[in-house]
């Protein structure tokens, strides 16, 4: 089990950058199609708020990658 | 270490907890239910600013200021006690709850009304952000360590409890004063109304004690200097801070919210289910459901909390899909035969001119009723263009306010409550498995941004990606719910290789 846990520890440090790339690319694409004015400020809005709270949390999820990766977890302080 | 109860009794303890907790879910949901109403006497009559207001009120009270909320009551619950922070949230979040429903409308005092608003909102949003760690962790303090998962379990009824008191008092003040008073001021009395509600929570609050082992970590001067940097700057810590997020929150919100809110919702919009009867069958699921909270937190002492929770997760990745392809096939008119209507109404046109043109749109609505017992209103709509030359251009039909038959009904309701079923297995247990995850000195810290991110932000997201879902091409009705069987899964992968099962024992030395 340790070695699997160390294995998708390289996943999960992918899927944090990946994640975030995916949601740049949709908040471009989303904010480009809303019509101009007010529509297109609230879309810009929304996905800027989204982004905002979405980078810490794909950072978190690269950092949680690297403690699998290193081994932080093979035996936690409960077991 | 073992801390029995001092002058209080668990009850007393549980009981003014979880009824200011109650209280506050409430507050923060009847603004969610009412909001079309605030929306039309509060905010401008233009829906591009109105739009822009209700993104701040809904993304940023939910979605920066609740977490935010979780840093600094919990770093304020960790450095002076848990008691006076979580009665210091009840009354922000109760004045204003209150103040929310004295606000003069638009027509009287301007964008002065949308600006309050906002600001009320976010005031919610931070106090919701830390009260559910301090209630949860006032709880955890007094009970043995043994029987955590079940007296802890009674603060994670008032979720789903607050979301019912909000639903009922709602539908009650509305059958009371009609629709119209309701509509011109009626909507402001559950604001009001929150006053009283918080009053005698405070009241109750007031007298309890500090939490025993706050008041003994404080007598031995070991409370936490910087509970921030301990909680997330210390490896030992932050790991176990993210391994909750990612191994049990952040599944724990998708399926909460999938359950409670994107259900509702889906067969009033998608299915197009009349306004009372989609409100009503939640209201059945909730009650038949709320019981199991207690029930799984109590199983929880004994089996360990993570399977129970990831196996929540797991009959949700399995069964979301089919429940809601359900939903779908029973509310689909078209399918029905001559034979089965009873009658139709007599249908009613109207005529109305299409802005700016010289063509009109013209309408006929009728009303059919089914020998089942269901009914629903067609609605047949073409536009004849002045210029004669053109064809008539003619809509697919459109049908609304389905009302569903006995049978059907009461399917839709066991279907609700399969998933707040669901919604018990993965948040009953989850207050005392966090509170076990982390040190007493930075409990409060430590356990409540993950909660408040995982069920704040990615349960609260449900309704914005599904849509963001349905936008890409060749999506179906159902397409949305590929995020939260997506974010269940990740989370139930990660919970069930990193995390351990520890089951409580009677000797267990607290930390």
């Amino acid at each position: 089990m340790n070695g699997l846990k160390k294995a998708l520890g390289i996943f999960w440090i992918l899927l944090g950058p990946a994640s975030i790339i995916f949601m740049f690319i949709q908040a471009i694409e989303k904010v480009g199609l809303a019509p101009e004015g007010v529509a297109k400020t609230n879309t810009a809005l929304q996905w800027g708020i989204i982004l905002f709270i979405f980078i810490p949390i794909s950072a978190g999820l690269v950092v949680f990658g690297y403690y699998a990766l290193k081994g932080e977890y093979d035996k936690l302080p409960e077991d | 270490m073992n801390v029995e109860p001092q002058k209080n009794s668990i009850f007393k303890v549980i009981g003014a907890s979880s009824l200011g907790t109650l209280i506050e879910w409430y507050d923060f949901y009847i603004f969610g239910s009412l909001a079309t109403i605030i929306g039309s006497q509060l905010f401008p009559a233009d829906a591009g600013a109105s739009a822009l207001i209700n993104t701040l009120a809904i993304f940023a009270a939910g979605f920066i200021v609740r977490p935010f909320g979780a840093l600094v009551f919990g770093r304020l619950g960790d450095l002076i006690g848990r008691k006076y922070t979580f009665l210091l949230t009840l009354v922000l979040m109760g004045g204003s709850t209150f103040l929310i429903g004295l606000i003069p409308s638009y027509s009287s005092i301007g964008y002065a009304a949308p600006i309050l608003v906002l600001i009320l909102r976010l005031i919610q949003g931070l106090a919701l952000g830390g009260e559910y760690g301090g209630a949860a962790t006032y709880v955890a303090e007094h009970a043995p360590a043994n029987k955590r998962g079940f007296f802890t379990s009674w603060i994670q009824t008032t979720a789903t409890g607050g979301l019912f008191l909000s639903l009922g008092i709602i539908v009650l003040t509305k059958n009371l004063l009609g629709a119209e008073d309701f509509a011109a001021w009626g909507w402001r009395v559950p604001f009001l109304l929150s006053i009283l509600l918080v009053g005698v929570s405070i009241y109750i609050r007031m007298k309890m004690h500090e939490s025993p082992m706050f008041t003994k970590l404080k007598t031995e001067g070991n409370i936490s200097k910087n509970p921030l940097k301990e909680s997330f700057s210390h490896k030992a810590n932050f790991k176990m801070v993210l391994l909750a997020l990612f191994g049990a929150t952040m599944g724990q919100g998708v399926i909460w919210y999938t359950g409670q809110f994107y259900a509702q919702s889906f067969i009033e919009n998608t299915c197009k289910v009349d306004f009372n009867d989609s409100r009503y069958i939640l209201l059945w699921g909730i009650a038949f459901a709320t019981p199991f909270f207690v029930i799984f937190g109590s199983w929880s002492d004994k089996v360990g909390r993570k399977w129970i929770m990831l196996t929540g997760m797991l009959l949700g990745i399995i069964f979301y899909r089919p429940i809601y392809q359900i939903f779908l096939d029973d509310t689909d008119v078209t399918k029905i035969e001559q034979k089965d209507i009873k009658e139709v109404s007599n249908p009613v046109v109207t005529k109305t001119l299409i802005e700016n043109t010289s063509d009109s749109l013209i309408t006929t609505t009728s009303q059919v009723t089914l020998l089942s017992g269901a009914s629903f209103t067609k609605i047949q709509a073409h536009t004849k263009y002045a210029d004669l030359s053109k064809p008539v251009s003619i809509s697919p039909d459109a049908f609304k306010d389905k009302k569903l038959s006995t049978p059907v009904f009461w399917k839709f309701v066991f279907l609700i409550f399969f998933q707040i079923l669901l919604v018990t297995m993965v948040y009953g247990p989850i207050a005392a498995f966090l509170v076990e995850l982390f040190p007493t000195k930075i409990r409060y810290t430590s356990m409540s941004l993950p909660y408040h991110v995982g069920n704040g932000v990615f349960g609260g997201l449900v309704p914005f990606i599904a849509t963001l879902i349905a936008s890409f091409s060749g999506s179906t009705p159902l397409s949305g719910l590929w995020y939260p069987i997506g974010i269940a899964a990740l989370s139930f992968v990660i919970g069930a290789i990193y995390l351990s099962n520890k089951k409580p024992d009677h000797g267990e030395a607290d930390h």
